[in-house]
């Protein structure tokens, strides 16, 4: 039996009335024949058939008005050219390449406290430097443009403690408070949690070929680095490998409700912060790229969302291009697995039998052996290997 | 060539014998260039940037149009395609309407759209800009709808050097270039370094360098630009000078290293406001550098009319160097 | 150049395989078109195809061809497979041009198709720079044009006539004449409806030809060709002919009489040459029946082909924008 419908004449067409059949039950048709009239908006247009058969059933009386895609018609008999099976069902396939969900909407970050009614206006440049310095901009005079303060209005309120830097203090990230709260975790970690470590090197000269092809024409800020592709197999591997992602918690396991990979991110003054990257594994190449580069700018300027740093399910660090080669990392309580990116070195490598220079990566777990056994994390190892090597789909 | 040290002087030119120049030493360097457009040949050039080139040349090299810019500019497009280099000038960038459709349609359209089985190496000069009393269908400065473009690169040599150097690598580039010559700047006088035997298209310039405040210009407002910031220098204010050079791809990096030191930005641009070339660079500094940034981004452009006959309305309607200077002073002054 | 005609049983069979290929793929483009396997505007070459192949006939692969958005029959005349055109109405990455132009924008390096034109005049420039191209590199191709009686009433024909004329160009101006700009009477848009007449304007040399006769097409396109050569001058061929089909998909055509449709339809340039080659015997039924059946397998195997081909990255969508370098 064949379906008879409601044919698509043009992007801009979505539903077509029918104003007369031209065959009725019983009716013999051919492949081109005309078997109804149908009305648009463009006018009525006469509709052909493409297969061959005998009318069965008018599902669509003159008058209806239906959506593109809709049984007008049913056929009885099979189509005769084989190689013109049925029209497809509707709706069409959609591209390979869907654009995944969007991530949920950021809120800006303004580093600035108070947004009275009829506030003292400054500059950007203005209210970063007081949000730095701890300067209340509403009680400055400006000198700039309109009344606005301006950077030297700033300045002139608040001069450079002698001594230099060590009188500034970073909103948001305080360098002893840092070391402090750093030291804590760490003694937790290596107190409590009974680390295994795992390490897996792998050959990536797939990856790094798909890379120049995505980079080639871009400028270098939009550049693509290895550490996202690194992070898009991990946060793929991640999700199916739910054990290790997640929290130990009041001496059980609590799974994690979607993959957020704390990204650590070292900063400039000494310290180390590792905000989230949510829901990375329905992120794309270009959007993990984009929220690395976002959470480094914002990691460096003190615009981190609290949120931001207690969100992460598993944490990843990356040594970067002038990194060891193997990092062994510490859990960060109270998750139950880390996952640490060595330097790519280029390494003899065996192909075929023959041994070729090839760019390699060390990518080392130390998961909690409370909450998953070394078989597990044997298999998250091996599904990023797995990734890895089929750069070209990542 | 200077006898007795052996370094060649710097030699004295028009930046219209400077184009010409250029016109010349790239037909003569490669058998593939010739120019055509109306009355480049025997005429000379409506601004005599060819004049007597084709007793030179020929006239199969400096080849006459019939008044047909949809016509001729479509084949140097196809010309282009063929295997030619060809150099188009059309006379005004407001004749260029009339090849709109070849420059927007094909020119811009045809590699990605072929899916990279051809480029289209093809050099569009014309001449933008007002003060010659030319009123309101010869004067003005679209530069600007150009470069929204994708697929286009737009030039716009202020300076005899760029006059002179820039048509070599805009023939070498595989993609269609436009090139903008100010009518104001033609009979501009300047040193050509003879050491100086090459420029790029893909930087901006600055100028002048200056710690308090940055102006952005091209084209023929560069020098209405350099003005105001010695006056603004008598004021104790030190402007930095942008020459864009290249309107499309803009060179962002060197905006925003400027702005991040100076805090400060003014764009002057002889083209209009509303939907304007300027209003981009400003839009792409506010979303780039909004947190360098110390004072609104401003802008001193023309004004919302057709260019006018009279000398006085065309000059009123035109960014002056005492606007430039005030916008400049407020900005860093306060007030 | 040889500018004969020789009417033998092989030349006669490519003839009416050339356009019943273009038939036969077409009407299954125009399927697939309602299926939504095919997107955009598709114009359909449906009872044109005497032009393309008759004048493609008489070119040769160092010549040059500038087409319009209705241009199905004169890609797979000149020789674009047909695999790779399907996958290009599909969006497919292995399409002609990656999937980037789609049913109007058909181009092709290796047999010198440039485009497929979706502005109504577009390609005439261009053929005139091509064909200027070719003769300052001292090469002896023409250009050969295709536009329809729409494009005459641009400038953009005035200029290139007047441009290929002044300069002695190798351009050969085929006017598909179907009577019809879109839903456009050709009386009701020319003061002067004899298109192959205004070429004298000119001081082009030009005919007009049955284009529902594809015999008859190659015929005046080889004098014409011939014609070009000999005195480096530019060709106006106007083929009259008609498009039996909608101008695009989506269109009621009310702008015509089903009966003149009708009276038309019994010149079908396939029908009309298969009934002659049939009547003459100088093709069997069985002959037909086999070249039927090939291309019924090849188009087969070109739907086949789209339908396996893949999405070019989103990754490469501005590749091409700005070229690194100027293919060869």
């Amino acid at each position: 039996m064949t379906e008879f419908r409601m044919p698509s004449l043009g992007a801009d067409m979505e539903a077509g009335t029918l104003v007369e059949w031209l065959v009725k039950p019983g009716d013999r048709v051919k492949r081109g024949s005309v078997v109804a009239v149908v009305e648009t908006q463009k006018g009525a247009i006469e509709i052909e058939i493409f297969n061959d058969g005998l009318v069965s059933e008018i599902v669509v009386p003159v008058g209806g008005r239906v959506p593109v895609g809709t049984v007008l018609a049913r056929l009885d008999g099979p189509a005769i050219t084989p190689a013109q099976a049925a029209p497809p069902s509707l709706p069409p396939p959609l591209p390979a390449a869907a654009p995944p969900p969007a991530p949920p909407p950021s809120v800006p970050i303004v580093p600035i406290a108070t947004a009275a009614p009829s506030r003292q206006p400054a500059s950007p440049a203005a209210r970063r430097l007081a949000g730095e310095r701890g300067i209340d901009i509403q009680r400055l005079r400006g000198t700039g443009a309109g009344g606005a303060v301006t950077v030297a209005d700033v300045e002139a309120a608040a001069p450079t403690v002698p001594g230099g830097e060590t009188g500034r203090r970073r909103a948001g990230f305080d360098p002893a408070a840092m070391r402090q709260a750093i030291a804590a975790a760490m003694s937790r970690s290596k107190r409590e949690i009974p680390h295994y470590y795992l390490s897996q090197t792998v050959e990536i000269s797939g990856a790094l070929a798909r890379l120049e092809r995505v980079n080639r024409e871009r400028l270098p800020p939009d550049r693509i680095l290895p550490a996202a592709f690194f992070l898009r197999a991990i946060a793929l591997a991640m999700a199916k490998t739910p054990e290790l992602n997640g929290f130990w918690e009041e001496g059980r396991f609590r799974p994690g409700d979607s993959v957020h990979i704390g990204w650590a991110i070292a900063l400039r003054g000494g310290g180390l912060v590792a905000p989230a990257i949510r829901d990375a594994d329905h992120r794309s190449l270009d959007e993990l790229m984009a929220s690395m580069r976002d959470l480094v700018l914002r990691a460096r300027s003190a615009g981190l969302r609290s949120s931001e740093l207690s969100d992460p399910t598993v944490t990843v660090t990356s040594l970067g291009d002038r990194g060891a080669e193997t990092v062994l990392p510490i859990i960060y309580p109270p998750q139950v697995a880390m996952i640490g990116i060595g330097r790519i070195v280029t390494r003899p490598w065996v192909v075929n039998g023959a041994i070729e220079p090839r760019p390699v990566v060390t990518i080392t777990l130390a998961g909690d052996h409370r909450a998953s056994d070394g078989h597990r994390g044997g298999v998250l190892l091996a599904e990023i290997d797995r990734l890895l090597q089929e750069a070209e789909t990542l | 060539m200077s006898a007795a040290t052996g370094t060649p002087a710097p030699r004295r030119m028009t930046y219209r014998e400077a184009c010409k120049q250029a016109i010349r030493a790239a037909i003569l360097a490669d058998p593939r260039v010739f120019l055509m457009g109306e009355d480049v040949a025997r005429y000379g050039g409506c601004y005599a940037v060819t004049k007597g080139l084709a007793a030179e040349l020929g006239e199969a090299r400096i080849r006459d149009t019939p008044l047909s810019e949809n016509g001729y500019v479509g084949a140097g497009i196809g010309a282009a395609i063929a295997g030619m280099r060809p150099i188009v000038e059309i006379m005004t960038v407001n004749f260029s309407l009339l090849a709109l459709d070849q420059i927007v349609n094909s020119a811009a359209t045809i590699p990605h759209m072929s899916g990279g089985q051809f480029a289209v190496p093809l050099v569009i000069r014309m001449a933008t800009g007002a003060g010659l009393q030319l009123a309101a269908q010869h004067s003005h400065s679209l530069e600007g709808w150009y470069a929204h473009v994708p697929g286009l690169k737009i030039l716009a040599p202020a300076t005899v050097e760029d006059a002179r150097h820039m048509l070599q690598p805009a023939l070498d580039d595989p993609n269609p270039v436009l090139i903008f010559e100010h009518v104001m700047l033609y009979n501009r006088e300047d040193e050509l370094e003879p050491s100086i035997t090459g420029v790029d298209i893909v930087s901006a310039k600055i100028r002048r360098p200056g710690r308090d405040i940055t102006l952005v210009t091209h084209g023929g407002m560069l020098f209405k630009t350099l003005e105001a910031a010695a006056v603004l220098h008598e004021e104790g204010i030190e402007a930095e000078v942008i020459d864009l050079r290249v309107l499309r791809p803009l060179d962002m990096a060197t905006i925003l290293g400027s702005v991040a030191r100076t805090r400060r930005v003014v764009i002057v641009d002889e083209g209009w406001k509303s939907g304007s070339l300027s209003a981009e660079v400003a839009a792409r500094i506010a979303d780039e550098a909004f947190y360098e940034l110390d004072a609104p981004i401003r802008r001193v452009c023309s004004r919302e009319v057709p260019i006018p006959y009279s000398a006085h309305l065309e000059k009123a309607a035109l960014p002056q160097t005492p606007a430039i200077v005030a916008m400049a002073r407020g900005l860093v002054k306060g007030g | 150049m040889n500018d004969k005609v020789h009417l033998d049983h092989e030349h006669v069979r490519d003839l009416l395989t050339a356009m019943l290929r273009i038939r036969r793929f077409e009407e299954k483009c125009f399927e697939l078109y309602q299926s939504e396997k095919i997107r955009g505007f598709m114009h359909l070459y449906d009872g044109e195809e005497a032009v393309s192949v008759g004048v493609i006939e008489a070119l040769e692969p160092k010549d040059a061809i500038v087409a319009t958005y209705r241009e199905h029959g004169q890609a797979l005349a000149r020789g674009i497979e047909m695999n790779a055109l399907m996958a290009e109405l599909y969006g497919k990455q292995e399409g002609c041009c990656r999937g980037r132009g789609g049913s109007m924008h058909v181009f092709d390096r290796a047999t010198r198709f440039y485009g497929g034109n979706a502005i109504v005049g577009g390609g005439l420039p261009l053929a005139v720079g091509t064909a200027l191209g070719d003769k300052m590199l001292g090469r002896s191709a023409i250009t050969a044009c295709f536009f329809g009686d729409g494009a005459v009433d641009e400038g953009s024909f005035h200029e290139s006539m007047n441009l290929a004329s002044l300069w002695k160009l190798p351009v050969l101006f085929v006017c598909e004449n179907n009577l019809y700009s879109m839903g456009m009477a050709l009386e009701r848009a020319e003061a002067e409806t004899h298109i192959a007449r205004k070429a004298a304007g000119y001081s082009v040399a030009s005919a007009a030809v049955d284009g529902m006769d594809v015999v008859a097409v190659e015929v005046a396109a080889r004098r014409a060709i011939a014609q070009i050569h000999a005195t480096s001058t530019p060709y106006l061929l106007e083929c009259q002919t008609y498009r039996f089909r909608a101008h695009s998909m989506f269109d009621a055509q009310l702008y015509r009489t089903k009966p003149e449709i009708e009276t038309w339809r019994k010149k079908d340039p396939v029908r009309q040459l298969q009934a002659w080659l049939e009547q003459s015997g100088m093709l069997h039924a069985d002959e037909i029946t086999g070249i039927e059946a090939d291309i019924a397998a090849e188009v087969g195997a070109a739907v086949a082909f789209a339908e396996a081909g893949t999405w070019e990255p989103v990754e490469e969508l501005e590749r091409f924008t700005i070229m690194d370098r100027v293919p060869q």
